[in-house]
């Protein structure tokens, strides 16, 4: 993929690295391991493409210019949509991280778009200033200072890369283009990252609650950090309310109300332990989904920095007061048991 | 009720604006639309502060306080005792969040 030749940059003033790399729009079964290695979490920072310019096809000095992130799910992405085209690819150097994050953070940005348009040479390369930078690149993209700086004209491409033959075709991106959706698929291929991040934890107060309070309360730990690790960004759309907290309360509350009413059916304790064990599931699950749903902001590409914050703010407490006290009953229960009271 | 996302930070200067319509361009959410003089801000609560439509207003017609809206992140900054503000979105750290568009 990566097989550089040299262009011709004797007529240069400024220094390029005289390399421009050659790729395709084929995607091998190398690159779809190493896409679902990104997605199960696997050296998350290691999936890199080298940054600089590519040769997709066989461009001349009138091929259209596009931007993209040294990520590789991202850069494969848009050549993948390339196919039958004749273009350049100006990857950027984001770290390995996709367009829209990197954007976020500046690092698909302005300083690093201008530097690349430099250092490759592009305006040698090709008689145009067009630059087609990925919509979701804008939040680190000023495209009057790109034009300002590099002379090149920024031009938004559509929001995903399958859109971009049509929108070459019409030369526009319809309103539809241009907005962000989160369907299924989308919140789907997170669950595995979701639960990569909390497999340790989970596993460690798994076996601790085994061992305490037997395997019930093990099966609920297990069962409320899956509820809201996978089920949470399944159901997200159909949850009733907007914020993440309350629709991972009542997703967590729904879970839990089994092992509430399993504990409640169990052993020959007295009455007062049985009613005071029930409640603990129901304290801390909807806590701990609430939790996670409420993590889960920062996936979505919806959530408002002031709107997360007002969340954390009001329902945060919240979780921590019904985890607290979960916690002091469920204790309170076990010593009570070891010492022989119940 | 329930609904923490109703207000946010966008602010949008209409006396300033050139109608040059880069901002319902590059927002994805749909917040601008285009008017005869100037754009109109029709879904403020659609807002997520990306700050794309500032950073490319040509005229600084429209101010946001932009930042990526991730409790993990927030949290995060919180707990080491840190300004919420400053908690960077850690995408693509081996230990971070994830955001989920590529």
């Amino acid at each position: 993929m990566e097989t550089s030749c040299c262009c011709s940059c004797s007529e240069q003033k400024i220094s390029c690295s005289c390399s421009i790399f050659q790729t395709d729009s084929h995607i091998t079964t190398a690159n779809r391991i190493d896409h679902l290695l990104a997605r199960w979490g696997y050296k998350r920072s290691g999936h890199t493409v080298r940054p600089g310019l590519y040769r997709l096809g066989n461009p001349d000095a009138d091929s259209p210019v596009f931007a993209s992130a040294n990520y590789t799910i991202s850069f494969d992405i848009l050549r993948s949509n390339l196919k039958g085209f004749d273009a350049y690819i100006l990857v950027l150097d984001t770290k390995g991280i996709n367009v829209w994050c990197a954007a976020g953070k500046g690092t698909f940005g302005t300083d690093e778009l201008v530097k690349k348009i430099e250092s490759t040479g592009l305006s040698h390369i090709v008689s145009h200033r067009k630059i087609i930078v990925p919509q979701l690149g804008a939040p680190g993209i000023s495209a009057h200072e790109v034009k300002r700086r590099s002379g090149f004209t920024v031009e938004y491409g559509p929001v995903r890369a399958a859109d971009i033959p049509e929108y070459m075709k019409t030369g526009k991106a319809t309103s539809e283009m241009r907005q962000v959706f989160f369907p299924i698929q989308d919140r789907l291929v997170l669950i595995p990252i979701e639960l990569v991040h909390v497999a340790i934890p989970t596993i460690i107060i798994s076996i601790i609650l085994w061992f305490l309070a037997g395997p019930l309360a093990a099966f609920a730990a297990i069962t409320a950090v899956i509820t809201g690790t996978v089920l949470f960004p399944i159901f997200l759309p159909y949850l009733p309310t907007h914020d993440f907290s309350m629709k991972g309360f009542i997703l967590g509350g729904l879970s839990a109300v089994p092992f509430s009413a399993m504990y409640a059916q169990s052993s020959d304790l007295p009455e007062w332990a049985l009613a005071a064990g029930a409640i603990v599931p129901l304290l801390i699950i909807p806590a701990v989904v609430a939790y996670l749903g409420l993590n889960f902001t920062g996936s979505t590409p919806y959530t408002s920095r002031t709107g997360v914050k007002k969340e954390i703010f009001k329902y945060v407490p919240i979780m921590a007061a019904m985890t607290g006290i979960g916690t002091i009953i469920g204790i309170s229960l076990c010593i009570f048991r070891l010492a022989g009271v119940i | 009720m329930f609904h923490s996302y109703l207000v946010n930070s966008l602010k949008f200067h209409k006396d300033r604006c050139i109608n040059c319509k880069r901002c319902i361009e590059v927002c994805p959410h749909g917040v601008f639309s285009a008017g005869e003089s100037h754009v109109e801000l029709v879904h403020q609560a659609r807002c997520m502060e990306c700050g794309a439509c500032a950073l490319n207003c040509p005229v600084q017609a429209i101010e946001v306080e932009s930042g990526v809206g991730c409790a993990w992140a927030m949290i995060r900054a919180a707990l080491r005792g840190r300004d919420m503000d400053s908690g960077e979105c850690s995408c693509g750290g081996d230990a971070g969040s994830c955001c989920g568009i590529e």
